[in-house]
């Protein structure tokens, strides 16, 4: 008999313990692969290809105020720039004030929107449909699916921040991966029913030339504002969706602390588990000894033992993690999930890696005492 | 015949080592769900403790928060001699105009900026809110370029104590005070001179927000009502405790995202509570063989375990608690969903926390008991003690 085969059918001896622990570490490693992939979401994560080639101009002290007008050629004379778009949050209602009925909604300016909004596919007859009509919409194809929206369909939003109840018709539907549910409208159809907004916009996107654009564009566009009536902060688009996430607190220390709680409770558990599972064997290891077995044989045996059953459960958290975040994403109930989120192959492995080594370092300690233990004395041990 | 709880307690003594393994897993789930539930009951105390009944908050109709809000200087001369608003200490209608907008400031640990609200009000602003007292330093002065700032936020930023400069608007503000406003909505706030706020934001045509002082509570609501009910003015009155109630709604996310966690990490621990009671069973085959020997039924014998396994869930939770407590009165912030600025307030592990804690582990230990309860009153005497 193989050290491997042995180690194999030693861990699924006790079935119902061996399965118990295994459950139980797989939902550690669930929650720790879901904390995993939020990190990797929020501050690794650069975000596809287009997006790193976009900048947010906005108000520098606050984005509750609106920019002049002006603003835009401005931005749009500094080197590097090839497109600049005015973006105001209308912050409506939909239907009523219930949270699965939000969704973003965004003023803007439909003859150039489509040259920042690279990633967002629209059949070109849509585009020009929407540039010609002044009350017509843009709509995120997950949005429309949600709630039975067809091309031509009318729908009506409530303003809070606007007095005034735009109605919209739907021209162009998008498609966009990962999925982005907001609605596009024209800024000129918002700023002639509230004229006190005539002449402004919420903030800007730019589009860059390329990715290495970004930072000095940032500094030009900034410096450009510094010494006007409101001073401008400019950052890439990741930057400027983080900065919301950072509005939630302190998000890096939450959830270095669930990860940090949920490794010692695997640690736990599996130490746990191997206490019981080495204490049972008792008089096993001593006949093993007396049959010759070395020390490191019977450390080897446990220690692969822990880390068997530590990997077992990492593999069935880590499948269940991407299945979960999979749904997530593509569910309607995924309001406030960042867009883009998945479990990838690195974080897999990262994962695995934290089971395997804590069922090794569980494992040591009484895998150790159990390969020093006396032969005379384990052959005595009534279980 | 119930089987006397000593015989438990004496059995987790005797397996310490796997007593305070499980004790301690099942601890580290209650300090997860301990701390989400602090969060949460300080975010609670934060909203529900700002706003004083007899105070009525005056917004345009159809503004959800002080920051969509305004209207202009005439409406608010209407208000002003609206019945059933009490008298400041000079005789006059207690009210106050004010505006609100946010500003960005740095973080002191260099973690990012963070929105808070600046609010510039009237003299008589301060008087209807008696339940914030002046910590240090001395209130703003009308006329002057003056802020006095919340404790938290001298804490929190930059650049915040007496004799420092912010700078925020079209110039630099002095910092000439501190107020200590009990945990409340305030803790967050920024405040000074309406008048020299309004020039700064190029908002000198009205004001946000109006605060009127009620005689007494009762006065409130009906004044509330009839600022509403007035077509003219085409404003909306409400209470303020009722405003700020109603901003609770911040701590959606992180409910959330606290619920998701606990029971993810409450079903690991149930699994792994139910792990060491099926061994306590099993190596108690010969010993609870024997107890039904003597004349102990299967049901106290199911009851005795699942005892031991609520006891040792218990000791969990009271580790668990321990563990948090130092945590008690730790400050954090967040965004306030209606205002999108930032919100300060404390960890609070109230007596209610604390219950809902050890419920919670009372809970995991019922799951992770009963099945092995049930095998070992299950067991068949005779095997069992030739086993």
């Amino acid at each position: 008999m193989t050290l491997s085969s042995f180690i194999f059918r030693n861990t699924f001896r006790n079935k119902r313990r061996s399965f118990l622990t295994m459950l139980s570490i797989s939902f550690s490693l669930l929650l720790l692969t879901l904390m995993m992939s939020i990190w990797r979401t929020f501050y690794i994560d650069q975000g596809p290809p287009d997006a790193i080639k976009r900048v947010v101009t906005r108000d520098r002290v606050s984005l509750a105020q609106f920019l002049p007008a002006y603003y835009r050629e401005k931005i749009r004379a500094v080197p590097g720039v090839v497109a600049v778009v005015p973006l105001t949050w209308f912050g409506g209602r939909y239907k009523d004030d219930r949270s699965q009925n939000s969704f973003a909604q965004m003023a803007t300016d439909p003859d150039e929107y489509m040259k920042v909004a690279t990633d967002k596919i629209v059949p070109p007859e849509q585009v020009a449909a929407w540039q010609h009509d002044r009350t017509g919409a843009l709509v995120d194809v997950e949005l429309a699916k949600k709630y039975g929206w067809k091309l031509g369909d009318r729908i009506t939003l409530q303003g809070t921040i606007f007095e005034v109840n735009p109605e919209l018709t739907i021209r162009a539907i998008y498609h966009i991966d990962p999925p982005v549910r907001a609605i596009y409208f024209n800024q000129k159809y918002l700023e002639e029913s509230v004229p006190w907004f005539k002449g402004q916009a919420g903030f800007y996107i730019a589009q860059v030339a390329s990715s290495t654009d970004v930072a000095p564009v940032s500094k030009i566009v900034d410096d450009t504002f510094r010494n006007s009536p409101q001073p401008t902060k400019t950052e890439s688009q990741k930057a400027f969706q983080l900065s919301f996430v950072a509005a939630l607190g302190n998000v890096k220390a939450f959830i270095l602390l669930i990860c940090g709680a949920v490794v010692f409770a695997i640690l736990l558990v599996s130490a746990n588990t191997m206490a019981m599972s080495i204490r049972g064997r008792t008089r096993e290891v001593a006949v093993l000894k007396t049959l010759g077995f070395t020390h490191q044989y019977v450390l080897s045996l446990f220690v692969g033992e822990a880390v068997t059953l530590a990997l077992a459960g990492g593999v069935a958290g880590v499948v269940a993690a991407s299945g979960i975040i999979r749904w997530l994403t593509h569910s309607s109930l995924a309001i406030g999930i960042p867009a883009g989120m998945s479990v990838t192959i690195p974080t897999m492995l990262v994962s695995l890696l934290v089971a395997a080594a804590v069922g090794f370092a569980s494992s040591c300690l009484p895998a150790y005492n159990a390969s020093r233990m006396n032969i005379v004395e384990g052959l005595r041990h009534v279980g | 015949m119930a089987i006397p709880i000593s015989y438990n307690i004496r059995n987790l003594k005797l397996r310490k080592g796997l007593t305070i393994m499980t004790a301690l897993g099942i601890a580290l789930t209650v300090t997860t769900a301990i701390f989400l539930m602090a969060l949460l009951a300080g975010l609670q105390r934060a909203f529900v403790s700002s706003g004083n009944p007899r105070n009525v908050l005056v917004l345009r109709k159809g503004s959800e928060a002080e920051l969509q809000s305004g209207f202009d200087h005439t409406l608010f001369a209407t208000l002003t001699t609206l019945p059933g608003i009490g008298k400041d200490s000079h005789g006059q209608p207690m009210v106050s105009g004010e505006l609100v907008v946010v500003i960005v400031l740095p973080r002191k640990d260099g973690t990012g900026e963070v929105n808070v609200t600046v609010r510039g009000m009237m003299p008589d602003g301060l008087e209807l809110r008696p339940s914030v007292k002046l910590a240090e330093g001395r209130w703003f002065q009308t006329g002057q370029r003056e802020v006095v700032v919340s404790q938290s936020i001298r804490n929190r930023f930059s650049r915040a104590k007496i004799g420092d400069t912010m700078e925020f608007g079209k110039g630099s503000w002095k910092v000439v005070g501190v107020f200590d406003a009990g945990g409340s909505a305030y803790e967050s706030e920024v405040w000074g001179d309406v008048n020299q706020m309004a020039a700064d934001f190029d908002r000198t045509e009205g004001y946000s927000s109006a605060y009127l002082s009620a005689t007494d509570p009762v006065a409130a609501d009906a004044l509330k009502n009839r600022v509403s009910d007035d077509q003219r003015l085409k404003l909306e009155g409400v209470l303020e405790t009722e405003y700020y109630a109603k901003q609770t709604r911040s701590g959606g996310p992180i409910k959330i995202i606290g619920i998701v966690v606990a029971v993810i990490m409450a079903i690991g621990s149930s699994f792994a509570a139910m792990n060491t009671m099926y061994a306590a069973v099993a190596y108690r085959g010969r010993e609870i063989a024997t107890l039904r020997v003597l004349g102990f039924s299967r049901p106290s014998i199911l009851t005795s375990f699942v005892l031991e396994s609520l006891m040792l869930s218990l000791l969990g939770a009271l580790a668990g608690i321990l563990l948090m407590l130092p945590f008690n009165g730790m400050q954090t912030g967040t965004s306030n969903a209606v205002t999108f600025s930032e919100v300060v307030f404390s960890l609070q592990i109230t007596p209610l926390v604390a219950a809902a804690a050890v419920g919670f582990a009372l809970i995991m230990g019922l799951v992770g008991g009963f099945a092995p309860a049930w095998h070992a009153a299950r067991q068949n005497i005779l095997t069992a003690l030739r086993g």
